[in-house]
């Protein structure tokens, strides 16, 4: 992948579709009971006598059998457990099966679901959210969880010195969100100002467990806990599973948390599976072979050529192709204002790139057909937009899926002051208006076979209109360093995905003072009209809380970036999972974590799987 | 005699390997940038002589590919339409030898495409590519080769013939060159080149660096060599009769090399043609479009491309009978020249 990513925000939803095993309550005892708790711990950890009615979560779906041992493979080593410190995808990706948040976005449906939280109400004016937890949860080591515990969780990711990467999201109308507390189980949440986000902004915050944080916390020392060398019993989370064991270098052991929330229809405590394995296999061709020889049950995120090569092999493997997914890939232009201090070759450059027609005439020029069959062998959609088709209540259905067409971007290009000329060779040349032939380089990431690729499909297109680009494949993080620091290149073929099916996850990308504005990143003032007008609707539709109104302000960004072709988007590759044909319950999904999603409800049919290991 | 026999037995081989790749654009049918994107991966076309009404056809045949419905690079031939193989065709334009522009192919086909070895994940013809492919690849082992011998000699004789604190300044200087990390150097050199280069620049700068790689050991074999030249009575008579400096390295030193020079000469071209391939590998060498061998096989290094296209390997294939042919060369050269001749 590869692309920057950024945190994503969520949009507000007023239904709260919510799958309550029980809904008794019992207030007094519960309260009393957590009292008691959290003065003995021992007596936790103590069978369930006189327990509290748990407020359990019911899913609907297959029943499963218990048991069993899954074994995923993971790109490389998380860098931590630790929700607060985490950034990179596989922290997060074990991240996400051994802690729980507040609210949760439904992977399937992309709609927020209660998930700790018992029912959020909001209130009429958007601006304050009361949340109420479920009752008689405990932590996967035992202890209790309380409204405290949500307190002391939304202080830590607030805590400018914590340099958490939730802290920006918690952050509205320059204000941070404020928590209260009313009692053992309620809480209220303040916004400054209407967050059309709602209720999405829990997703992802998983509750942190005081008991283990506090202390660390007032000596400063939060990011020593949650590591990978953390002993086992000194770490704690909600999620379905929990530490067991760590191998350096080779894999990271989790086990059926018992304490966990949520039953299967049937009424089993989930999750099925007692062991979850993450095995670390750097390379995706290594992760294919170690998944052909049995040595794991799942892959997410595997390449088309690989699918394919898999999918010709053997049929005892469920083969997922979800759909494309949010990740988009484009090419564009150096846009940046470099006044003055840009080499003169790339200052005539600019003046070919600032043109709109010019980039209209790329993007006709463009076979996007070609780059989802050649690259992604078909297992990918075309892109007009940055709102991929796997994103299906954002993308607006007005941006003009334009087919390819030379003469369509000749006809641009004469516009525009070009001229098509002829070279000795018989080969066309195109000239600008001062004569000078059109040449400029591409920069693609060299570790990314596939984007190489389309860079290598869009050289030869642009070849027919007379230009002549060079395919620069260079190391990342060099790549990253001109785009974003130096800013001394031609043109480039990036990826970004957005972490959430909602426009706030792309605010970064939008923003003309966003980081991630790649052809003009961190502008003091919008450089261009369409620019600030993008600024200004991205602005608004934050502060506005109804569906239809975002959708409307988003469908307007959406089309003047089609119009104005700062990026030429290219194609949205689908989210392909391979996984053992004897996984129940294997619904993969286009939002991370692709195939682990509902890992809770995943179970082995023949319930051998590794479980002999 | 028999060991002259054998020497040009070797070099006519070579010659013919040679020529073959000189005359890529002559050879293959298509240019080796031509994409056809109806049809990638597709295997190597099957000539025929019968028909499906097993009519005999005295013109082999082939039958076009059409993508089978629904999948990636599966290939049906279209059995209704015969495209017979022409010879002496027009196609696209290229220079014969790299001077005399030209469109006359050895064979095509009309209207399907002849791939005989095959296309790559563009649709790119591989025979034409590893015909081409092979020009860069010979050329950087050439060239780099001429560029160590011609270092090595203008080193090693210098060390050799004055000797003193110059043979220990330059012969420091060989093992310093023998251990530098060479592929860390290239990298960063790589990082120098501004990022629109000419494809020729990324090549020029291989062979440079592949050339100047290797200087070390051929300069220590001819040092040698002119170290004990040197001291030689007839070497000494001329000193004698006052020959300059120059005339005695020219006149009697410098032919006594010839036969080390040629054998490393034949010795070096196939290595240097390995480390071309190898920096290609790694994305140093010549940048796409183009093809070198290294270029072609590095689509090797995906494991759906080992596993599921064998066509791939090829380019592999192609370079084996040059190097037996230059190791062939390399020990006829070193039986044509007697070693008791100098020892």
């Amino acid at each position: 992948m590869g692309g920057p990513l950024q945190v994503g925000l969520g949009k507000k939803e007023h239904q709260m579709p919510n799958h309550e095993a029980s809904s008794q309550r019992c207030w007094m005892l519960l309260s009393i009971f957590l009292a008691l708790a959290s003065m003995a711990p021992i007596m936790v950890a103590a069978p369930q006598w006189g327990a509290p009615k748990e407020d359990l979560l019911a899913l609907p779906g297959e029943a499963g059998r218990p048991g069993g041992r899954l074994v995923v493979s993971l790109r490389a080593e998380p860098k931590t457990l630790n929700p607060l410190l985490a950034t990179d995808a596989p922290s997060r990706e074990v991240i996400a099966v051994m802690q729980a948040d507040l609210v949760h976005i439904n992977r399937a449906t992309q709609l927020t679901e209660a998930a700790l939280a018992k029912s959020v109400k909001v209130s009429s004016d958007g601006l304050r959210y009361t949340v109420t937890l479920r009752q008689g949860l405990r932590f996967s080591d035992g202890q209790p969880l309380d409204a405290d515990d949500v307190l002391f969780t939304f202080r830590v990711y607030l805590d400018e010195s914590v340099h958490s990467p939730q802290r920006d999201l918690l952050i509205v109308g320059g204000k941070p969100i404020t928590v209260r507390k009313l009692d053992a189980q309620t809480l209220v949440f303040e916004f400054a100002e209407p967050y059309g986000v709602g209720d999405r902004v829990f997703d992802g915050l998983a509750i942190l467990p005081r008991h283990l944080l506090e202390k660390p916390y007032q000596e400063g020392k939060i990011e020593q806990v949650g590591t990978l060398s953390t002993p086992v019993n000194q770490w704690a989370g909600l999620g379905p599973f929990r530490l067991k064991e760590y191998v350096p270098g080779q894999r990271l052991i989790l086990e059926r948390n018992p304490y966990y929330w949520k039953t299967g229809a049937e009424g089993t405590r989930l999750p099925y599976l007692n062991e979850l394995v993450f095995l670390f296999v750097p390379s995706a061709d290594a992760q294919v072979l170690r998944f052909q020889s049995g040595d794991t049950d799942v892959i997410s995120g595997l390449g088309a050529e690989n699918f394919m090569a898999l999918s010709r092999q053997s049929k005892s493997y469920a083969l997922a192709d979800a759909g494309p997914g949010l990740e988009y890939n484009f090419l564009f232009f150096n846009l940046n204002d470099l006044s003055g201090k840009a080499t003169p070759e790339l200052e005539r450059k600019q003046r070919w790139f600032r043109e709109v027609r010019f980039r209209q005439a790329v993007s006709a020029a463009v076979d996007r057909e070609a780059i989802v069959r050649l690259v992604y062998q078909g297992r990918a959609a075309e892109l007009w937009g940055p709102v991929t088709p796997g994103n299906r209540r954002w993308v607006d259905a007005k941006v003009a899926h334009a087919p390819r067409s030379l003469d369509q971007a000749r006809q641009l290009l004469r516009e525009a002051g070009f001229k098509l000329t002829g070279d000795a060779n018989g080969d066309s040349v195109l000239l600008d208006a001062e004569g000078n032939p059109v040449e400029f380089s591409i920069l693609t990431s060299s570790s990314n076979a596939e984007r190489t690729k389309m860079s290598t499909l869009i050289q030869d297109d642009l070849k027919q209109l007379g230009m002549r680009v060079q395919v620069v494949p260079l190391e990342f993080r060099s790549l990253i360093d001109r785009v974003m620091q130096t800013k001394e290149y031609d043109a480039c073929v990036l990826g970004l995905v957005s972490f959430d099916a909602d426009p706030n996850s792309d605010m970064n990308v939008w923003l003309s003072s966003g980081g991630t504005h790649v052809w003009n990143p961190s502008q003091a003032h919008p450089g261009t009209p369409w620019e600030s007008e993008i600024d200004r609707l991205m602005q608004e539709q934050l502060a506005v809380t109804s569906y239809e109104q975002r959708k409307r302000l988003y469908d307007r960004v959406q089309e003047i970036l089609a119009e104005f072709q700062p990026m030429i988007f290219l194609a949205s590759p689908d989210i392909l999972v391979a996984a053992k044909n004897t996984i129940g319950n294997f619904h993969p999904s286009v939002l991370e974590s692709y195939a682990l999603w509902n890992v809770e409800q995943l179970y082995l049919r023949d319930g051998a799987g590794h479980s002999g290991r | 005699m028999t060991k002259r026999r054998k020497l040009v037995k070797w070099l006519v081989v070579l010659g013919a390997l040679h020529g073959v790749v000189a005359c890529a654009g002559f050879l293959s049918p298509y240019d080796p940038t031509e994409q056809d994107r109806e049809r990638p991966y597709a295997p190597p076309v099957r000539l025929h002589f019968r028909d499906t009404q097993r009519r005999f056809h005295i013109r082999p045949f082939l039958y076009p590919l059409r993508v089978r419905e629904g999948s990636f690079a599966q290939f049906d031939e279209d059995t209704a339409r015969v495209t017979p193989v022409r010879f002496f065709v027009d196609g696209s334009s290229y220079r014969l030898l790299g001077l005399v522009p030209c469109r006359l192919h050895l064979f095509g086909a009309f209207p399907a495409r002849i791939c005989l070895l095959g296309t790559d994940g563009y649709g790119r013809d591989q025979l034409s590519r590893i015909l081409y492919g092979g020009q860069v690849s010979l050329a950087a082992g050439l060239l780099g080769a001429g560029t160590t011998l011609l270092f090595g000699l203008g080193i090693g004789t210098a060390a050799g013939y004055y000797g003193g604190w110059r043979d220990d300044v330059l012969m420091r200087l060989a093992e310093l060159f023998m251990a530098l990390p060479w592929l860390y150097l290239l990298l960063g050199l790589r990082a120098f080149l501004p990022l629109s280069v000419r494809p020729t620049q990324p090549f020029l700068l291989i062979v440079i660096v592949i050339g100047l790689v290797g200087w070390a050991r051929p300069a220590r074999l001819i040092r040698s060599v002119v170290l004990s030249f040197k001291e030689r009575d007839f070497v000494r008579a001329a000193r004698g009769f006052g020959a300059s400096d120059g005339y005695i390295l020219i006149r009697h030193i410098l032919p006594e090399t010839s036969s080390v020079l040629l054998t490393q000469a034949a010795i070096l071209v196939p290595q240097y043609i390995l480390a071309e391939m190898a920096l290609s590998f790694l994305g140093l060498g010549v940048p796409e479009p183009l093809a070198s061998w290294g270029n072609l096989l590095a689509n090797l290094r995906q494991y759906s491309v080992l596993m599921s296209y064998w066509w791939m390997y090829l380019p592999a294939v192609a370079i084996v009978p040059f190097f037996i042919g230059y190791l062939g060369l390399a020990s006829a050269l070193q039986e044509w020249a007697d070693p008791s001749r100098w020892a």
